[in-house]
């Protein structure tokens, strides 16, 4: 009846898991009980959960993402303190556990955290940069938030249930075949990064569309914001990589359950062949999450420099060139494997060519600075603090694109300090940018200042203590995920990494109190003009938050910067211009097929990690219908009145026009 | 590359539908004779491809690059009769994006055979690796 | 024609009536990708134009799953660990009658499409029901196939290069039995909406799926089938 499920699956003999299970499910079930309390169900279900706005939508993503984030940082957490009190001693986690959390907190942090904040960002930004007034399939998109959060929904369930994978963040075969991993960990690996890929794939396909096919008019490509570039590029990367990782995964899936020999160690199957599928997706799955991150810091740049950007085509020309190489280096992550030296060489050469793309943005973001009016406000702080770490991150990244030294450095801490070196350094750094320079457009209100500052400089403080540490620990021989560490020298470099941690979740309560802090000040922090930050795209042409349709009337586009030139001619004329001729608008309707298609295939995912085939068969039909039901519908837009539009616009520009009046002088 | 002349070339989110097909547009592969067309050249070639592949007429080294060729011709008359990447008026998009498609099935497809022949050739095979185990 | 309009799975492009246009840009009419040419650069296009396109993608990104596919083919094809290889098991009158039934099949699909193009609900009916009864004996020929091959001892967890064989073959067949389910949802629904706007770009959107199996089948029967049997 419940194929392999019994109570022997949770894990009554181990404490820490339940423990931390026990707090997670208390706090769950506070919070339901608080909605409940409140009465807030229907606000909830009505305005987010079966939401198609682009801009909910992106919300979402990023409040899972945070969620998440702060899971993966428990588990670091964990490790960092377990490795510095298991030099020639027991530590506290039993080698089965450690193997779980440090394979949980490589999948929750790729996928879960950085993935979700990106596809976040990239939702909630990119209609708003392109002057539309959605997405090109927003349905769709409500669908791929509620697959990824199913698929993390069954990563935390492992927590309790079962167990989790002990394979790594990448489930390297044949350890995961089902010889050596007959538990369920493996399983639940599988099923929750398929989930969660599907959705990533048709959020990737949605998005490309989207900035292909609608700009506002006059909007060319080589008039897009670099975000729109960038989040083109990952998407289009996303679209070409993620059915590489279905498939792979896909393969293993069929070994496991149904006797295959892709990977095994029988009957012909080929380990190796694994490792060379699965980073054929990994490596520009690094450029799926680098890339919007490098768009973010182009527009703060020029935003907080005052400046256009510099070099323009020149970053699109290096954005599209990553894009294409990125899948000419895979290898570089299997240079030990065993292939002769041609090969290895090709490919070292490959990524070793990859980074002039990068050193091509780098000069480019240093020159739009050059001459320019600097701001140092929280998102140019982080900024700039990317540009120097990254650089580092970098450079190593290219030490360990030359064969011989990988075959020294290989599997050491000294790779993993340079992937996160370059993956917080750029990619968290930049989120973290983009995250406090479009609060204000989400919410209305700026994040605290002060607090946000503290937290900068807690998290860089921290980062560089623990992965400094780490680049040596790396040199001096340390291989990575050791439960047991036997060399005495290592002890104080570990003691060192330890106090980064701390500092560092000082950096993570100081974003947590600057958004306790913001929320609470929130009326003083209002931004009544809907551009806090001077900036130069058209989502400041909004007001902060926007109303559902974005723009009121959908904006005619002269030149690379659509709103600074609308801004500058206001200023010049000291008027806003003619009131246009507004019009009722479309919007598409609200939709639970997203939720409900994602609660089915939540359903499915954990009645195949536990063989409930009758459960299986339930949600397959289940989600069946709920195609069916939606395919049915004969009314999916309701049209926004023409008094609500008329009204929201009048506020917006009398806002303007008493912004106008107070910086009549200022002119650029 | 001047602005306005690429903009005009790809930055056109307008165009056409992949798989839309003008009708009236008189060009060979439109309407049911562009289908009745490609459904006979299909034909042809596939049975061509059958008739290499069982018979002595080709030189036998040479199957397996005549098979190719012939797959990849076949293709060719599907994408244009049956999917009409041709007879759009702006069709450059849904081009660029066949082409982005057809690079990374060859990177993908390519480089794995290459790397894994070169795996193959220095590493032990698993069988004997096993057995050598044991 | 909003470009906004509620949507889906590709498969169910939200529904929308065609005739106003919230974005007030005044061209492009559903059903024909208009908008060429009526705007400098930029703008919006026409809704089926944005879901073919889609459409488009997704299909580019299925087609890099089969290469993944192909690929471990590719490199597990010698694997045969003892077992029969493909010369041993592979019946071309079968491939040969599969292909000429899944072409044909395309060809018929063209032919609702024709037929949709003069709103003739009984041809295009007609026309998507032979498609779909092709494709159910192409269906029936494969899982005879397998159900012959794993009788003889040949299945799947016989050798990598069989493992490889099924999955890949599998997967096509896969995709074929959800295009089967697709199809007649779709014929019901067509039946009793009648050529609405949506239905339509999911007729286009079928289309395109229909079309590109048979090319991946094209793939499939010149590399596993004739490469492999051999003479």
């Amino acid at each position: 009846m419940l194929g392999k499920l019994d109570w022997s699956a949770i894990p009554f003999d181990e404490p820490i898991p339940l423990v931390a299970a026990g707090i997670i499910g208390l706090g769950v079930l506070g919070v339901l009980a608080w909605i409940t309390v409140k009465g807030f169900w229907p606000y909830l279900w009505r305005e987010w959960i079966t939401s198609v706005d682009h801009k909910r939508i992106g919300v979402m993503y990023i409040a899972l993402a945070l969620l998440m984030l702060i899971r993966g940082f428990v588990d670091a957490i964990m490790m960092r303190s377990h490795q510095a009190m298991a030099v020639n001693a027991e530590g506290f986690l039993p080698p089965d556990h450690y193997d779980q959390i440090f394979s949980a907190h490589g999948t929750i942090m790729i996928f879960f955290g950085a993935m979700p904040f990106v596809v976040g960002m990239m939702n909630f930004v990119v209609p708003l940069q392109l002057g539309i007034r959605d997405v090109a399939f927003p349905t769709l998109n409500s669908m791929s938030f509620w697959l990824t959060a199913s698929g993390a929904l069954l990563v935390n369930v492992s927590l309790v249930v079962g167990e989790f994978a002990r394979t790594g963040w990448l489930p390297y075969a044949p350890l995961s075949e089902l010889d050596y991993s007959p538990g369920v960990g493996v399983d639940y690996y599988l099923w929750a990064i398929q989930v969660a890929g599907v959705g990533t794939l048709m959020s990737g396909v949605n998005l490309v569309t989207t900035i292909l096919k609608m700009r506002a008019p006059g909007m060319g490509l080589l008039r897009m914001p670099m975000f729109c570039w960038t989040s083109l590029a990952a998407n289009l990367l996303i679209v070409a990589a993620f059915p590489i990782l279905t498939a792979t995964l896909a393969m293993l899936t069929l070994d496991r359950y149904l006797g295959f020999h892709f990977f095994t160690n029988e009957a012909g199957g080929n380990m190796m062949m694994f490792v060379n599928l699965i980073w054929a997706w990994g490596h520009p799955e690094v450029y799926i999450l680098i890339l919007p991150a490098f768009g973010i810091f182009s527009e703060i740049f020029a935003t907080f420099s005052g400046k256009p950007l510099f070099g323009y085509r020149s970053m699109v020309a290096a954005t599209l060139f990553i894009v294409v190489v990125s899948f000419t280096v895979w290898l570089h992550h299997f240079f030990t494997m065993g292939a002769g030296a041609n090969v290895n060489a090709a490919f070292g050469i490959a990524t070793s060519v990859i980074a002039v793309g990068t050193g091509v943005k780098v000069y480019n973001w240093i020159f739009t600075m050059y001459g320019g009016r600097l701001r140092f406000a929280t998102p140019m702080l982080w900024s700039v603090a990317f540009i120097l770490v990254f650089v580092v991150g970098g450079m190593t990244g290219v030490l360990l694109a030359v064969p011989p030294a990988d075959f020294m450095l290989h599997n050491s801490l000294f790779l993993v300090a340079h992937f996160h070196n370059v993956i917080i350094g750029g990619v968290l750094f930049g989120l973290f940018a983009g995250y406090t320079y479009w609060f204000p457009k989400a919410f209305g209100f700026t994040l605290d200042e002060w607090w946000g500052k503290v937290a900068f400089w807690l998290t860089l403080l921290g980062f560089v203590l623990v992965f400094g540490p780490l680049y040596i620990l790396g040199l001096e021989g340390m291989t990575r995920r050791l439960q047991h560490i036997e060399v005495e020298q290592w002890e104080p470099w570990l003691m060192v990494a330890l106090a980064g941690v701390v500092v560092m979740i000082g950096g993570v309560a100081a974003q947590v109190v600057q958004l306790v802090v913001s929320i609470r000040r929130r009326h003083e922090l209002r931004d009544t003009t809907g551009d806090p930050w001077d900036g130069r795209s058209l989502e400041w042409a909004t007001p902060s938050p926007p109303p559902p349709y974005n723009f009121a009337v959908i904006p005619d586009v002269e030149n690379e910067e659509a709103y600074w030139s609308i801004k500058q001619s206001a200023i010049r004329s000291q008027s806003l211009g003619e009131e246009p001729d507004y019009k009722p608008i479309e919007m598409p309707r609200n939709s639970p097929t997203g939720f409900v298609t994602a609660f089915f295939s939540t359903l499915i995912g954990f009645a195949l990690i536990w063989h409930i085939w009758w459960l299986a068969v339930l949600g397959l039909v289940g989600a069946y219908a709920t195609f069916v039901v939606f395919a049915w519908r004969d009314e999916v837009e309701y049209e926004v009145p023409l008094e609500t539009v008329v009204e929201a616009e009048r506020e917006r520009r009398a806002a303007a026009q008493a912004w106008l009046a107070e910086h009549g002088g200022r002119t650029a | 590359m001047s602005d306005s002349s690429l903009d005009q070339d790809f930055g056109q989110p307008g165009g056409s539908a992949p798989g839309e097909e003008r009708i009236n547009t008189g060009e060979v592969a439109s309407g049911l004779r562009g289908y009745a067309l490609g459904y006979g050249l299909a034909l042809l070639l596939t049975g061509a491809s059958f008739l290499a592949a069982q018979s002595d007429l080709i030189y036998q080294p040479a199957i397996i690059s005549a098979l190719v060729v012939l797959a990849i011709a076949q293709m060719g008359v599907h994408l244009v009769f049956f999917l009409h990447v041709t007879t759009g008026p702006d069709n450059l998009n849904n081009i660029l994006a066949l082409a982005f498609g057809v690079l990374i099935v060859a990177l993908v497809v390519l480089g794995s055979i290459w790397i894994m022949a070169n795996l193959h050739h220095n590493m032990m095979p698993m069988d004997e690796f096993m057995q050598h185990l044991r | 024609m909003s470009a906004t309009t509620a949507s889906g799975d590709p498969r169910h492009i939200g529904a929308t009536t065609a005739g106003h246009d919230p974005y007030n840009l005044g061209h492009g009419h559903a059903g024909h990708g208009a908008g060429v040419g009526s705007h400098r650069e930029g703008g919006m296009a026409s809704k089926i134009v944005v879901t073919g396109y889609g459409f488009w993608i997704y299909l580019l990104s299925d087609i890099i799953m089969f290469s993944a596919f192909f690929a471990a083919y590719a490199v597990l094809s010698g694997e045969t660990a003892g077992g029969p290889s493909g010369a041993d098991l592979f019946e071309l009158w079968r491939v040969a009658l599969q292909t000429f039934l899944l072409l044909t099949s395309s060809f018929t699909c063209g032919l609702a499409s024709l037929a949709t193009e003069r709103r003739d609900m009984v041809w295009t009916q007609g026309w998507l029901l032979v498609t779909g009864l092709l494709g159910a004996a192409f269906i029936y020929l494969e899982v005879d196939e397998f159900a012959q091959m794993i009788g003889e001892g040949a299945g799947p967890g016989r050798s990598a290069f069989l493992s490889a064989f099924f999955a890949l073959v599998g997967l096509h067949g896969l995709h074929v039995s959800v295009g089967l389910l697709w199809l007649g949802t779709m014929m019901a629904q067509l039946w009793f909406k009648g050529f609405r706007p949506d239905i339509l770009r999911r007729l286009l959107c079928f289309n395109l799926f229909w079309h590109a199996l048979d090319i991946v089948w094209i793939a499939v029967f010149t590399i596993v089938y004739l490469m492999g049997a051999g003479r």
